[in-house]
């Protein structure tokens, strides 16, 4: 195939991936919701397996097609363009897409989160979803700045990091709705099946235990490119400077966990603070902010 | 003053002192400072800042003078070399020295120290349990299964106290004194380190001297004698586009570089992501543009300037502005000019550049007669036209080789160059800064992923055993569900 039409391919595999996910989310909201038979009785709740089983297992052949369908649309963007597939904002959401259903299809296969499919595939449509719309960008040769290896190394630290962040970041959330639903009485009949309080905790902390020595090592990689390419390795530019306040707001969460004991939803709110720097510094920086490192293309 | 009142005070002076200090080494504050930090960080990345961006800044005083004064004066558009700034910086790396190197010391202390007793009472322990197992053989069997399994032990009559996972808290320490180094390159280059900026034609010649830099910056401790010696000629510029969506592609600087200077120079490329590197200083390229070549004659034909005049780019087109200045005439000439590579015209816009690459270029100028204003003691930018005290005489769009009578003389658009920004800069710190860094993710690692727990086995009526992992990591449930199914399984199997 030609580069123009293996950007094509690319493109309609994207097409295809937004297909795919919103049946998975549909299917995972069909397997939380409708696992209750009877819903009206309260002191007697009966489940009916055999019918959401279904529907969870479809999400999750869904999530799995999706992420290979997703797989094979980045690996094509990059081919199309004779490098990695991660040189501008369109291609690192798609990229960020990828990692997120990995990290959710990791933490699946580990601790049998299959609820999680629901905010992940949700996530996951958003994201591929703008870049398609907004942020989408021909395939073309990098800029000269871009021309490193670190690239590969430096953004795709990054990438897996800001996919853990974001699923540990779900999973605090779902602690705080859970908690709150626990905490007036009881959690309604959809929630049941969601794991306990005490787990999503537990998870939550180790998936950022789990990633934060590679987001440490993303900021040093990507000082150590800064001061191949620009000449200083650090220059406090908005994307180092929100770097840094992630890795910051992420060493206080771990601390306030180990040394100072912090569980439940005080943790869980400091873990979705941190996840939010970490946003931030994706959407402002890149598509308001100034600085050298706007390679956005918008 | 009596005796007692002034000691008395003193005592509470020194009291206060270690008060102080045991306050700020603690980790609490560390981490306070460490936060505090962070937050300082972030109205650097929401205001502009005037090593970054001073055009920005400029323009924060023009549109509200008063409110740009008072964030001038907290240091708003330079955070990071504010005095604040610095304060918890500085604050954070006493604390740390303060608060690692006394647990550092400890640490080797307890590393040929064996594991502390066995308490009194198991059962108050995590995965306490009662193992049937035969009591005479129990320590030995659990003793042989504990080194193993690489714990430390100790036994003390009939008890085992086993540890393992001394390595988190090296790893830990590890990190925290790597740290420290980090801070310490990042000083060490911000004292004894050199920053700065020329902006050279092709053909030009750069001596590294304070002289030829257009804007340079030294560490405290850093004097000019340090720069070193060598001289850099540009002898080609080429930038290469993509041809369906005008973005660079590649940029290839040669130069020829004789160092130390008098020596042969050689040729040496120097790209984007190259630098050319001599012990700490590093030469990079880090933009590029145009500079349009024009003559300027007077009424009599006589040469007033020539040679080419650096233009700053507007747009990805590399649309160019600038400003020629002619002192030497008078009345005074300037033009404001702008430069474009590949023209193209539209009713709407008139005309603007289609693509990067000089293949139709146009000079646009405007002409102004009057005074230059360059001896009014305010400095100029010499990519600007101070009008006020000009009047307008001409507006003209030349091709190349094309000329322009403005009445007091002409212009001609001769030709043109590239110009490219060299950044020029010596950081002896940064070698420190990197080995903090990879010692900092090798700690990190270790710490992080070993697993730090004691196990404890006793004799008495029944064989006990229970444990303690630190910071509830999981893990512990299973291994002493092993260590319980070795002993029973060794007793099973001698019956
Ligand atoms: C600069 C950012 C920092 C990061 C990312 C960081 C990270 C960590 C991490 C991940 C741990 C957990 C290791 C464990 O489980 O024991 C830890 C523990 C620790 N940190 Fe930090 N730390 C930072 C700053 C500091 C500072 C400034 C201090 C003290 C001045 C400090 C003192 C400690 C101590 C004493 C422990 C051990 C706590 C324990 O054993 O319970 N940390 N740190």
């Amino acid at each position: 195939m030609t580069s123009t039409n293996l950007a094509y391919f690319s493109n309609g595999a994207i097409y295809a991936c937004l297909i795919i996910f919103t049946i998975a989310f549909f299917a995972h909201a069909v397997e939380v919701s409708w696992s209750v038979k009877n819903a009206e009785s309260n002191d007697k709740t009966e489940f009916d397996f055999t019918k959401t089983q279904r529907a969870g297992r479809i999400g999750t052949a869904m999530m799995i097609l999706g992420f290979g369908v997703l797989a094979v649309a980045v690996v094509t963007r990059g081919l199309s363009a004779h490098r990695v597939p991660w040189g501008n904002m369109y291609e690192f959401s798609i990229t960020g897409a990828l990692m997120l259903t990995g990290a959710y299809l990791f933490a699946f296969a580990k601790y049998k989160v299959r609820w999680l499919g629901l905010p992940v595939s949700i996530s996951v449509l958003l994201t591929l979803g703008t870049a398609i719309t907004v942020l989408y960008r021909p395939s073309a040769p990098l800029v000269p700045a871009l021309k490193s290896p670190w690239l590969a190394i430096h953004v795709l630290a990054a990438i897996i990091s800001g996919g853990v962040f974001l699923v540990a970041n779900l999973v605090a959330a779902t602690y705080l709705v859970m908690e709150r639903y626990e905490s007036k009485g009881g959690r309604p009949k959809w929630a049941e099946r969601i794991p306990s309080l005490d787990s999503l905790d537990q998870l939550s902390y180790r998936l950022v235990a789990f990633v934060f020595p590679l987001w440490t090592f993303a900021v040093i990689a990507g000082a150590i490119w800064a001061e191949s390419a620009w000449g200083k390795y650090w220059s406090w530019d908005p994307k180092e400077t929100w770097a840094f306040i992630t890795w910051v707001a992420y060493a206080a969460y771990l601390h306030a966990r180990v040394t100072v004991g912090w569980r439940g939803k005080r943790a869980a709110w400091l873990c979705i603070f941190a996840g939010s720097t970490f946003l931030f510094n994706y959407i402002y920086v890149n598509i308001w902010g100034t600085g050298l490192h706007t390679y956005s293309g918008l | 003053m009596s005796q007692e009142n002034n000691s008395a005070p003193d005592i509470g002076f020194i009291g206060l002192l270690r008060w102080g200090w045991r306050q700020l080494t603690s980790m609490r504050t560390a981490l306070i400072l460490l936060m505090l930090l962070g937050v300082a960080a972030i109205p650097g990345s929401l205001f502009p800042q005037r090593n970054q961006n001073p055009q920005k800044v400029d323009s924060y005083f023009t549109t509200d003078p008063t409110l740009a004064k008072w964030m001038d004066r907290f240091h708003l558009f330079n955070v990071y070399a504010s005095p604040w700034f610095s304060a918890i910086y500085l604050l954070l790396f006493i604390s740390l020295i303060g608060c690692v190197l006394p647990r550092t010391f400890h640490h080797l202390r307890a590393i040929g120290k064996k594991p502390p007793l066995t308490p009194r009472n198991l059962d108050r322990m995590e995965g306490y349990r009662v193992v049937s197992s035969d009591p005479a053989s129990a320590i030995q069997l659990s003793s042989k299964w504990l080194k193993r399994h690489r714990f430390r032990i100790r036994i003390e009559g009939n008890s085992i106290s086993a540890e393992k996972g001394y390595a988190r808290e090296t790893g830990n320490l590890l990190f925290h004194l790597s740290l420290i180094l980090i801070l310490d390159g990042v000083a060490l280059g911000s004292l004894f380190g050199m920053k700065g900026e020329a902006i050279l034609n092709v053909g030009d010649r750069f001596i590294n001297t304070p002289t030829s830099y257009d804007n340079i910056s030294y560490g405290k401790f850093q004097g000019q004698g340090s720069l070193i010696p060598f001289s850099l000629t540009v002898t080609n510029f080429v930038a290469t586009y993509d041809p369906t969506t005008g973005e660079p592609s590649d940029y290839v600087l040669t130069t020829d570089i004789a160092n130390p200077l008098g020596t042969k120079a050689k040729q040496v490329i120097i790209k984007v992501n190259k630098p050319w590197t001599s012990g700490s200083t590093k030469v990079y390229l880090q933009a590029n543009g145009y500079s349009p070549v024009v003559t300027v004659r007077d009424k009599s034909g006589n040469i007033t300037f020539q040679g080419p005049v650096i233009f700053l780019p507007q747009d990805a087109n590399l649309s160019s502005l600038g400003a020629i200045k002619i002192p030497d005439m008078s009345p005074q000439i300037g033009f404001i000019a702008s430069f474009i590579p590949t023209a193209g015209s539209s009713a709407a816009r008139g005309i603007f550049s289609t693509y990067p690459e000089v293949l139709d270029p146009r000079l646009v100028l405007s002409a102004w007669k009057g005074n230059l204003g360059l001896d009014s003691g305010t400095p100029q930018s010499v990519y600007s036209l101070n009008t006020s005290k000009m009047t307008k005489i001409g507006l003209k769009a030349l091709t190349l080789g094309s000329t322009y009578d403005f009445g007091a003389g002409t212009i001609t658009f001769d030709g043109w160059k590239s110009w490219v920004n060299l950044q020029i800069v010596d950081d002896p710190g940064k070698m420190y800064a990197l080995f903090g860094a990879i010692f900092a993710i090798l700690g990190l690692l270790i710490s992080l992923f070993t697993r730090q727990r004691r196990i404890w086995v006793k004799v008495g009526e029944g064989v006990e055993i229970a444990g303690l992992a630190k910071n509830g990591i999981p893990g512990l449930e299973a291994e002493l569900t092993a260590l319980a199914r070795a002993l029973e399984e060794a007793t099973g199997g001698k019956e």
